[in-house]
């Protein structure tokens, strides 16, 4: 009993002590005051890549030639698995002593970041900057949170219709001119041959859903002054997403195979012939043409609900940004703008096949290449972007868009019920 | 009475060491996470970018008002129930079985559950997924080879109970061959005299088992148990791999993979830690529960 009560008062003795520690979570505590070192080593974070060879020449190239005109600098650059983003920008945050100058990331983390205190504002920057007035207005405004410039947008990725052009002249098909004659194409092409998926798409492909919301005239959320309200159950909204559930039926890409399908899945579906038709990016060719598809498929803009016009793409795309905790601000800047500059986005669309952010070049890269054309007229007719707030990137982490096509095309849910719990899981994060 | 003292004193100076590396390792950790669960804490606030607020119990007032937490929490149990009785219960007749087998098949049945015991988690659910693929797996193939044409192209991760059953054989897979172990090594020690005692006592083997084995092993069958218990309702890999991150529109979810998908990936730290804390309380709770059934039972652990 004695040793009972001696324990008792050594654990509530070292308990009190951490207590007396720290009666808050820790937090980190970014330095308010960062210089702006003109020498030193400027430290660059970019994404790997399936195959980097081709990037990392370009940025050699472009580091090389900032350290000619830079004495005394240098350029260290590190490449960040797309994957564990999410750690390492949480953790470069958290200890800017382990953050690098300047990152690439994804558009659709940037509110995120933001919010986090990440990224510096580049606004002043960019009005001092000639190339800037030649970005794509839509797509610059992918680099914008309130109004405010965080990033330089480094490419853009935009998703149009794959078919297979040989299944479609042996089956007498055309390309699919409306959403609606798009499902139908799917419908007759599983009918005939019924070991193909009319259209690979998935449930959790949302990029792929997306553009069938915007066609039907519905959007995701509206601002309603400082805060944000989700649409996702307006009358058009639920439409477009009913529409796109329409294609995880079993008559067309059945849910027991294509309701868990990401994006990539879709594609490799596509691309290993499993399916006739499939939504990629002009970042998917790669994949497209590794597969027995090679050679064999044509892409067109998805079409919108009208015949003759393009149903809304996703803007997806990476940026460049600085980081606020930077000490070579200026050094840093430079170099973002060296490297997404047109000069650099010329040479990365010819190494990597990244569509550039700026209009005059994509003219230029669309006039060549019979690949880019339908991704350029894509682009050219209008992109739209997911609401930019941080609270999008827990709406997203939380499926809850994927839920509520999942439960429309599994008949878990009917389209009303379902939209409704996705808008009030939605308004629920935009509250936090 | 000084040497009581001193014995205690003694005592204290022996498990010092051990209490500062648990309470650095574990009740740190803990401190942090029941005061966590009191704040609005989400990436924002922990690197420093937006002021901490104290919301006292909103979280765990966010989560159970939330019907979806209530809806998941039922199945976790159920789920991690059915996994445990099945880990006990094939872990068990496989301990039987290898007191009563030759060595070389003994040694082969051993090492059978090793090797699934030392697979990764993650590896293992993955290698189940690709023999259970609707397209391209063994179980498909060979049981459409067997004339069962309605199995070629089965999705065995469609259906709700279908994932899950597939999902609880991988974990009593990867989880009998402790189970198996412990019991073994527990069978094994029982001393050859009580059970030939019983022998001229004229018992039966039910009778044995029952009267002689059983109550002799039921120290061990209790650390089993309550590992077991743990385990189960703390499962997140195999869920999280072979169901794609908790199935069709989240049928699949269990506590864990809920609490990482609703609270972490979403950096929503503070309601992440309300669930742990409640997670953490339900598994003491059962656990207490689960001791006390036993001293009841006359026994102690050992």
């Amino acid at each position: 009993m004695r040793i009972g009560r001696g324990l008792a008062a050594a654990t509530a003795a070292v308990i009190g002590a951490v207590v007396a520690v720290g009666c808050a979570p820790v937090q980190a505590r970014p330095d308010a005051d960062a210089g702006d070192s003109t020498t030193g080593t400027l430290r660059v974070w970019l994404f790997d890549e399936a195959t980097r060879a081709p990037k990392e020449a370009v940025v050699r190239e472009a580091a090389a030639e900032f350290e000619a005109a830079h004495s005394g600098v240098r350029v260290e650059v590190q490449y960040v698995q797309v994957d564990s983003r999410a750690e390492r920008f949480k953790a470069a945050f958290n200890d800017p002593k382990s953050a690098p100058d300047v990152a690439e990331f994804g558009n659709t983390d940037l509110a995120g970041y933001v919010a986090a205190g990440g990224f510096a504002d580049l606004g002043a920057d960019l009005r001092s900057w000639a190339d800037a007035r030649d970005i794509t207005p839509s797509v610059l405004d992918t680099a914008k949170v309130d109004g405010r410039t965080y990033g330089v947008p480094w490419f853009v990725g935009i998703r149009a219709l794959y078919y297979r052009t040989d299944l479609f002249e042996e089956l007498g098909l055309r390309p699919p001119r409306t959403t609606a004659e798009l499902v139908t194409t799917a419908r007759r092409i599983r009918e005939l041959r019924p070991e193909l998926y009319g259209i690979s798409v998935g449930g959790k492909y949302t990029y792929a859903m997306l553009p069938f919301l915007w066609a039907a005239g519905g959007d995701l959320a509206r601002r309603d002054g400082a805060a944000w309200v989700s649409t996702v159950d307006d009358e058009r909204a639920r439409a477009g997403m009913s529409r796109y559930a329409e294609l995880l039926r079993d008559d067309v890409c059945p849910p027991a195979q294509c309701a868990q399908m990401t994006g990539s899945s879709s594609v490799q579906a596509f691309a290993a012939g499993k399916s006739a038709m499939t939504i990629g990016g002009d970042f998917n060719r790669r994949a497209v043409d590794a597969g027995v598809a090679a050679g064999r498929y044509a892409v067109v803009p998805l079409p919108g609900e009208q015949e003759g016009s393009i149903a809304p793409a996703f803007a997806g795309g990476n940026l460049l940004g600085v980081l606020r905790s930077t000490q070579h601000r200026t050094l840093a800047v430079r170099f973002t703008e060296l490297l997404a500059g047109k000069k650099y986005q010329r040479k990365m669309f010819d190494a990597m096949g990244n569509l550039p952010t700026f209009t005059d070049l994509q003219r230029a890269v669309a006039e060549g290449q019979e690949f880019q054309r339908p991704f350029v007229t894509t682009l050219t007719a209008g992109t739209r972007f997911v609401p930019a707030t941080p609270t999008w990137a827990k709406i997203d982490a939380q499926n809850v868009l994927p839920t509520a096509v999942q439960e429309i095309a599994t008949g878990a849910k009917p389209a009303p019920e379902a939209t409704r719990a996705a808008a009030e899981r939605m308004n629920a994060a935009f509250r936090s | 009475m000084t040497t009581r003292r001193g014995d205690a004193l003694a005592a204290i100076r022996y498990l010092a060491p051990a209490a500062l590396v648990l309470a650095g390792l574990l009740g740190y950790p803990i401190y942090q996470l029941v005061l966590i669960s009191f704040y609005d804490y989400g990436q924002e606030q922990a690197s420093g970018g937006a002021p901490l607020t104290f919301i006292g119990t909103e979280n765990y007032r966010r989560l159970f008002s939330d019907g979806q937490f209530w809806a998941v929490l039922g199945q976790t149990t159920a789920f991690a129930a059915v996994c445990v009785v099945g880990t006990l219960l094939v872990g068990g007749a496989l301990a039987v079985l290898a007191t009563r087998v030759r060595a070389v098949p003994r040694s082969l049945l051993f090492l059978a559950a090793l090797g699934a015991w030392a697979t990764p988690a993650v590896a293992g659910s993955t290698i189940w997924l690709f023999l259970f693929d609707a397209d391209l797996g063994l179980v498909n193939e060979v049981l459409s080879g067997l004339g069962i044409h309605g199995m070629s192209g089965y999705s065995w991760t469609y259906d709700r109970y279908m994932a899950f059953a597939l999902v609880a054989a991988e974990v009593i897979w990867c989880s009998f061959p402790f189970v198996m172990v412990t019991l073994y090594a527990g069978i094994r020690a029982i001393p050859a005299e009580v059970l030939e005692a019983a022998r001229l006592d004229g018992a039966s083997t039910w009778r044995t088992v029952r009267s002689v084995i059983l109550p002799l092993l039921r120290p061990l069958l209790a650390v089993a148990t309550i590992q077991s218990i743990i385990w189960d309702f703390k499962l997140f890999t195999q869920i999280y791999v072979m169901t794609g991150g908790g199935g069709v529109a989240g049928q699949n979810l269990v506590l864990n993979v809920y609490a990482y998908q609703q609270a972490f990936a979403a950096s929503d730290y503070g309601l992440g830690s309300a669930i742990g804390v409640v997670m953490t309380v339900l598994l003491l709770v059962v656990t207490l529960f689960y001791l006390r059934a036993l001293r009841r039972g006359g026994e102690e652990l050992a």
